[in-house]
């Protein structure tokens, strides 16, 4: 750690874990409920947890992206942070209001929460992953809007990198396009129209720029590799994000009352959406092979090659899967788009952090570069744990998917959705099991950072082999 | 990367490339806005079903239902509900029936105990959804 404000990423990034164990815990219910139905019946109803299970996913990722950024940007930018005071102020202001809005879904029926809240003022709740009260979404403007100012000033007055600008980049688009989180029309499908302007825009738009910044962060660091090689690779990389991506919305409006033109637009742009992340993961393999040194953080280059290869995998190949017209007229809004999500948003936008998080943590708590083998070792189990995990996770959905769609919408004589959901227990028994190895997993993750803390660091690193 | 393929000509391509389907999209997006009145069922929005998607909205409904394919996967599709259940009648009918305590062993909608005028508005809120030209989907009534 070159400069002491980079340290306040240490409180995001804790946070970070905290919730993502919530959110897996609330996946597990959620998991056992689509099998034993009455399972916490009425007291936690299937849709508050998964109103937990998912806006603890995005409140994770959010505190994940902000450690990152106040990590990388005052290293990059070679001063300190303009205001660290500001950044811890904000750290609270926004876990308080994150476990305020989790603690209303839990002790208070979801209606009520809206009437507590002032809904009636400006309707914004009760649309999927946007179910925050309206006061909490305000929270989260201005929480977005600090940390922009904070980050902007140390860019502006710094050395501006193209990682800095990436990552810039990107977290204004964050914050600009969460604003349609404010219009909520009383037409559906205007509604629907522009919700995609926040979800489809954030995870397959501006996301993939923060993605692509800490991951080329991570890799100049870990293989010193030429800056100039990694960010024309970055260049590359976010500009087939965007220009594939942005059209590629349209693989959302082919069903919501949007002019047909959209199935085309849509089909041919959301083709292309795995070019970008087929590069990531061609990037990152390169760089590592071509790398000038040994970084003694094994496990951080784990992580690295790990998430370029399942956000390949995940937003890749089980989007593409499902994102042609034709065929997603038959998948639509089925168990596929289950599978799709979770090994997408695992793969690219979890595996992200947890890259960031391996890589800064040591430094951060008092290592000169890395934890020491011990807890690497450990570490690196977590890993393939819960990523070959999610991996089975995303098969036995895709089969439940497959066979969802077959018997509900494909073959002679449709079932209804009920009958259907019987049928194919068998693959959420599956899923919930699996789900379990993916607990164990994270709780090895959590031990990684107990495990081994008073062995030595992992020996200096030496240089690379030339041929290497 | 070759070396002839320079880090500016990338950065150009980044630029270049994000504005203009950034300004291809916001033309699509308008012409959207002029094609949707035919599709949209507008005319039929009244107050009686902005009340219904406000109920729809408060009670977190999306939290296990698709509504046009969009939602949570638990419970059905009820884009085509008023089709399926047989009109506002059987839409009303099934959301009042359902038992305060749910049913053992089993997936069950959580009763809630809703008024008759704001059964009335959820029903009318899913009659216009129904009515929304959604290209044919879903392909059939199961949803």
């Amino acid at each position: 750690m070159q400069y002491q404000s980079q340290a306040v990423a240490k409180l995001y990034f804790t946070a970070a874990i905290g919730l993502f164990a919530g959110q897996i815990l609330f996946g597990l219910i959620l998991g056992l409920q689509y099998v034993v139905g009455d399972f916490l019946f009425p007291a936690i109803p299937f849709n508050v947890a998964r109103m937990v299970h998912t806006n603890l996913l995005i409140v994770w990722i959010l505190f994940g992206f902000m450690g990152a950024a106040y990590y990388l940007v005052p290293e990059e930018a070679e001063r300190e942070l303009h205001s660290p005071g500001l950044a811890v102020l904000m750290f609270w202001v926004f876990l308080v209001a994150g476990a305020l809005t989790i603690l209303g879904y839990l002790l208070v029926p979801y209606s009520g929460l809206a009437q507590m809240t002032g809904n009636d003022l400006l309707p914004t709740m009760g649309r999927e992953f946007l179910e925050q009260p309206t006061i909490t979404k305000i929270g989260i403007v201005i929480v977005a809007l600090a940390f922009l100012y904070n980050i902007g000033m140390t860019i502006l007055s710094g050395r501006k990198t193209v990682v800095n600008l990436v990552l810039l980049i990107g977290l204004t688009g964050l914050a600009v396009l969460f604003l349609f989180a404010f219009y909520n029309p009383d037409n559906l499908v205007k509604d629907k129209f522009y919700w995609w302007w926040v979800v489809h825009l954030w995870v397959e738009g501006v996301w993939e720029l923060i993605l692509g910044s800490i991951l080329a962060f991570v890799l100049i660091k870990t293989t010193g590799v030429d800056r100039e090689v990694i960010e024309k690779w970055l260049y590359v990389i976010i500009a087939m994000t965007l220009i594939t991506g942005i059209i590629g919305t349209g693989h959302h409006y082919y069903w919501i009352g949007t002019p047909e033109y959209w199935q085309w637009w849509g089909s041919v742009f959301s083709a292309l959406e795995p070019i970008p992340f087929f590069m990531m993961t061609v990037f990152a393999f390169n760089m590592v092979n071509r790398r000038r040194r040994n970084h003694p953080n094994k496990a951080a280059v784990l992580w690295a090659l790990g998430t370029a290869v399942m956000a390949f995998l995940g937003a890749g190949v089980w989007g593409f899967l499902h994102t042609l017209a034709p065929v997603n007229y038959y998948t639509h809004g089925s168990q596929i788009t289950a599978a799709h999500g979770h090994m997408a948003f695992y793969g690219a936008y979890a595996m992200i952090v947890l890259t960031i998080i391996s890589y800064a943590m040591p430094m951060m708590r008092g290592r000169k570069a890395a934890n020491s083998n011990r807890s690497q070792v450990l570490e690196m189990w977590s890993f393939w744990l819960m990523t070959v995990s999610m991996v089975f996770i995303t098969l036995f959905l895709t089969g439940a998917g497959i066979l969802q769609v077959y018997l509900q919408r494909y073959s002679d004589n449709p079932l209804p959705f009920m009958v259907v959901q019987e049928k194919i227990a068998l693959f959420y028994w599956l899923r919930e099991v699996t789900g379990l190895v993916f607990l164990i997993g994270l709780v090895l993750y959590i031990a990684s950072f107990f495990v081994g803390s008073k062995d030595p660091e992992v020996a200096v690193e030496q240089a690379a082999s030339p041929t290497a | 990367m070759s070396e002839a393929f320079t880090k500016a000509m990338a950065r150009n391509i980044f630029y270049g490339g994000s504005l203009f389907f950034l300004l291809l999209f916001l033309a699509l997006t308008f012409d959207t806005e002029g094609a949707l009145p035919d599709r949209d069922n507008r005319q039929a929005i009244t107050e009686k079903v902005a009340m219904g998607k406000r109920l729809w909205e408060v009670n977190n409904c999306i939290g296990c239902h698709t509504l046009l394919g969009e939602g949570a996967y638990f419970a059905p599709e009820l884009g085509n509900a008023y089709k399926r259940l047989g009109g506002k009648a059987g839409i009303i009918g099934f959301i009042k029936s359902r038992p305060k305590d749910g049913i053992p062993g089993r997936r069950s909608m959580p009763q809630f105990n809703f008024t008759d005028e704001e059964l009335d508005a959820i029903a009318e809120f899913l009659k216009y959804t129904s009515e929304i030209n959604t290209a044919n989907w879903p392909p059939n009534i199961q949803g």
